[in-house]
């Protein structure tokens, strides 16, 4: 750590008056700012003035020159007057704020412009594109013609089965991973994990090759795409879960022992409840996950026009589908109906999130997650 | 549980031993536990030995042409993966390139630039956007950033051609790049990198940067002396992280990619490399019966890179934890 010197130019620590109160360094001052201020200005003419001289049109190439010719200015300036660590932190701090807001604007932007395209469409004729079916769908058709009803029927039912399936069995895993210590659990632990990160792609092709292909002409159905999406959820639940029953406190489970419970009803009556809200936490926020993925469901769902209320026969249809189909369709309609789709994608996925956050956020058994048991690149949940 | 009486000797002075007796629902619920977990075993080693199984079918009839054949072309029956495995690995790599910068930055903004009002709205936002499906990214990066961004590649290849991945043979379209793939996808991957960078760094003590703080140095030098030291691992697993995530990537790059299909350095223009996930949505389905083993392959080879991508980011990661 370097210590800083005396930045010249600076008044001499105050005389200390009566009251013991820490004087708090003022970290951005009228003058830093009219620094800043003006580095930029003098960067952007500079800028604007060689472009115009040499006839170039480029804004982005314009932008990122003076951004640049400001950092320099700015360093030289800052470090003129204040030394050479200061210059630094302040470079540091123009850096970091620029490109972090630089990353957030494209961030949001994608938010923003799902609901600019999407929710005229969605919105349009209000609820029935909620509840209509594709089956008027044509490259001429008005958008307002036809609906992610089925959709929106499939989505819910697939993963709502793929919920039953993965949900119980990931939340048992995950109780005996945190109740047994032996080489056994430690190498499922490991696997869990390292599926965690797994390419969702290859639960599709898994479903698909054992389940869709053997089933030849009616493999493809609902049902099959739940499947898919219980394998890619199952780690994920398992390991987040897994990662909730760890921090019950111990003397909770002590307590219970000394008491004379046996080891079912302390996991039962005391540890699972604890761990409840967060567990509930845990598993919405790895189905806001799954409802958007299109990989795992895209060679088992089939795609339906029309609406099948049955996933266990024929084909159903599924959001993140919808949008993956409308997209390559060469119709300007169908590009408005996939930003309507995308929009009614979006506000499921928000939904769930809200509601698994609002859930995360009360009561006891609040969770505060540590980055190294987040399961491995693909769970997004928040701590 | 019942309480045993049992007699304790009166010289020694040993605690009594607990009587290890399980009843019936007690070793009943262990057995259900242990089941659970042998069936979520037997299902994800399935997946890892069906694949295998399958995939080596292929390596039988393709023999060694899968891996040096540099064309990927089932109508010709050209099955060399090395375009597509090559591919895969570029977009996760200028993705990764990307976003770890920006994610750094984006931690240090949050956790200790930003005011502290902000603070939760800013993490909260951040974990939203993680939670967006990737087909609304592709779907959006395909609308406006690949245009976005033809330009200035353009520009780019324009210039700076000497270095050979900035070199295209077929100048033309710049919108379906591998780069462009790779832009886009870095987007995805910011949200979790930044998560988990964020995590870590709130893991470093909070005296040490005090008394950094406090003997007078600056907030940059405390971040450069105490911060990124301390969170050098967290940061290296998170990257690790990313780039598993950036090689599984399977929308974006099956909206915004362009048909490749040979081995090239060349990163921006079209006619390039190829992807696995892409080739397995779009052609998977189609092809006959070798097509179709040799993209599994194809398949397991990217599955068992992004194992030992995301097991080595999790020992480092681990390690990194042992530290604090």
């Amino acid at each position: 750590m370097t210590v800083l010197e005396s930045p010249t130019g600076t008044a001499p620590p105050a005389p200390p008056t009566g009251k013991d109160v820490p004087t708090r360094k003022q970290s951005f001052t009228p003058a830093a700012a009219f620094e800043m201020v003006g580095s930029l200005v003098a960067a952007a003419a500079t800028v604007w003035v060689i472009f115009a001289l040499a006839g170039v049109k480029a804004p982005f190439g314009m932008g990122v020159s003076i951004f640049l010719l400001f950092l320099c200015i700015y360093g030289v300036l800052c470090w003129r007057l204040h030394g050479v660590l200061h210059m630094k932190d302040r470079l540091a701090l123009v850096t970091i704020w620029s490109v972090s807001l630089a990353a957030l604007v494209p961030l949001v932007s994608v938010i923003l412009f799902v609901i600019i395209k999407g929710a005229p469409v969605a919105l349009a004729d209000f609820p029935h594109f909620f509840y209509a079916d594709m089956s008027q769908l044509s490259p001429t058709g008005s958008v307002t013609e036809v609906g992610v009803g089925a959709a929106i029927v499939g989505t819910v039912e697939q993963v709502g089965i793929a919920m039953v399936l993965a949900v119980p069995l990931g939340i048992l895993c995950a109780t005996f991973l945190v109740e047994s210590r032996s080489v056994y659990s430690r190498f499922v632990g490991n696997v869990v994990d390292a599926m965690t990160g797994a390419p969702a792609i290859i639960f599709g092709l898994f479903v698909y090759l054992t389940w869709v292909a053997p089933h030849k002409t009616n493999g493809k159905s609902g049902f099959a795409a739940a499947l898919a999406l219980a394998v890619m959820m199952l780690p994920i639940v398992t390991r987040t879960s897994q990662e909730v029953i760890s921090i019950v406190p111990g003397s909770l489970r002590e307590a219970a022992a000394a008491l004379g419970a046996p080891r079912w009803r302390i996991l039962v009556r005391v540890v699972l409840p604890t761990a409840r809200i967060g567990l509930a936490t845990a598993v919405i926020l790895g189905v806001a996950r799954i409802a958007g993925e299109t990989a795992p469901i895209l060679f088992n769902a089939g795609g339906n026009n029309h609406y099948n209320w049955n996933p266990f026969k024929g084909q159903q249809d599924n959001l993140p589908l919808r949008v993956y189909e409308l997209i390559f369709q060469p119709s300007a309609s169908a590009i408005r109906l996939a930003w309507g789709a995308s929009f009614v994608l979006v506000l499921l996925v928000l939904i769930i999130f809200v509601i698994g956050r609002f859930i995360g956020a009360s009561g006891p058994g609040k969770r505060r997650l540590t980055f190294i048991r987040r399961s491995g690149g693909s769970t997004d949940d928040g701590v | 549980m019942t309480v045993v009486d049992r007699p304790v000797e009166a010289h020694e002075d040993v605690p009594a031993a607990i009587p290890r007796s399980r009843s019936l629902a007690d070793r009943l619920f262990q057995g259900l536990l242990s089941t659970s977990s042998g069936v979520v075993l037997a299902i994800l080693l399935s997946t890892i030995v069906f694949l295998t199984v399958r995939g080596f079918s292929a390596l039988r009839i393709g023999k060694l042409g899968l891996l040096t054949d540099p064309i990927w072309s089932p109508d010709s029956h050209h099955f060399g993966m090395g375009s597509l495995l090559i591919g895969s690995f570029a977009i996760a790599l200028v993705a990764i390139v990307i976003a770890v910068p920006v994610s750094v930055c984006l931690a240090l903004m949050i956790n200790e630039y930003s005011p502290k009002r902000l603070r939760p709205w800013l993490v909260s936002t951040v974990d939203l956007l993680a939670t967006i499906p990737s087909i609304v990214y592709g779907f959006w990066g395909l609308e406006l950033v690949s245009n976005l961004q033809a330009g200035p590649a353009e520009w780019i290849v324009a210039h700076f051609s000497f270095i050979p991945i900035f070199r295209t043979p077929t100048p033309g379209s710049y919108v379906d790049s591998v780069f462009a793939c790779g832009l886009i996808c870095s987007l995805t991957i910011i949200p979790i990198v930044t998560s988990i960078t964020r995590e870590v760094m709130a893991l470093a003590p909070r005296d040490v940067t005090e008394a950094a703080l406090g003997l007078g140095g600056t907030r940059w030098g405390m971040v450069t002396d105490v911060l990124l030291p301390f969170s050098r691992n967290g940061i290296l697993g998170a990257t690790l992280l990313g780039f598993g995530r950036g090689l599984g990537e399977t929308m974006i790059v099956v909206l915004v990619l362009s048909q490749g299909n040979h081995v090239t350095a060349a990163i921006m223009g079209p006619n390039g490399l190829g992807s696995v996930a892409k080739e397995i949505t779009e052609n998977f389905e189609a092809g006959d019966a070798l097509a179709k083993s040799a993209l599994v392959l194809a398949g397991l080879v990217l599955f068992a890179s992004t194992l030992v991508v995301n097991s080595i980011a999790r020992v480092i990661v681990e390690r990194s934890e042992a530290k604090v």
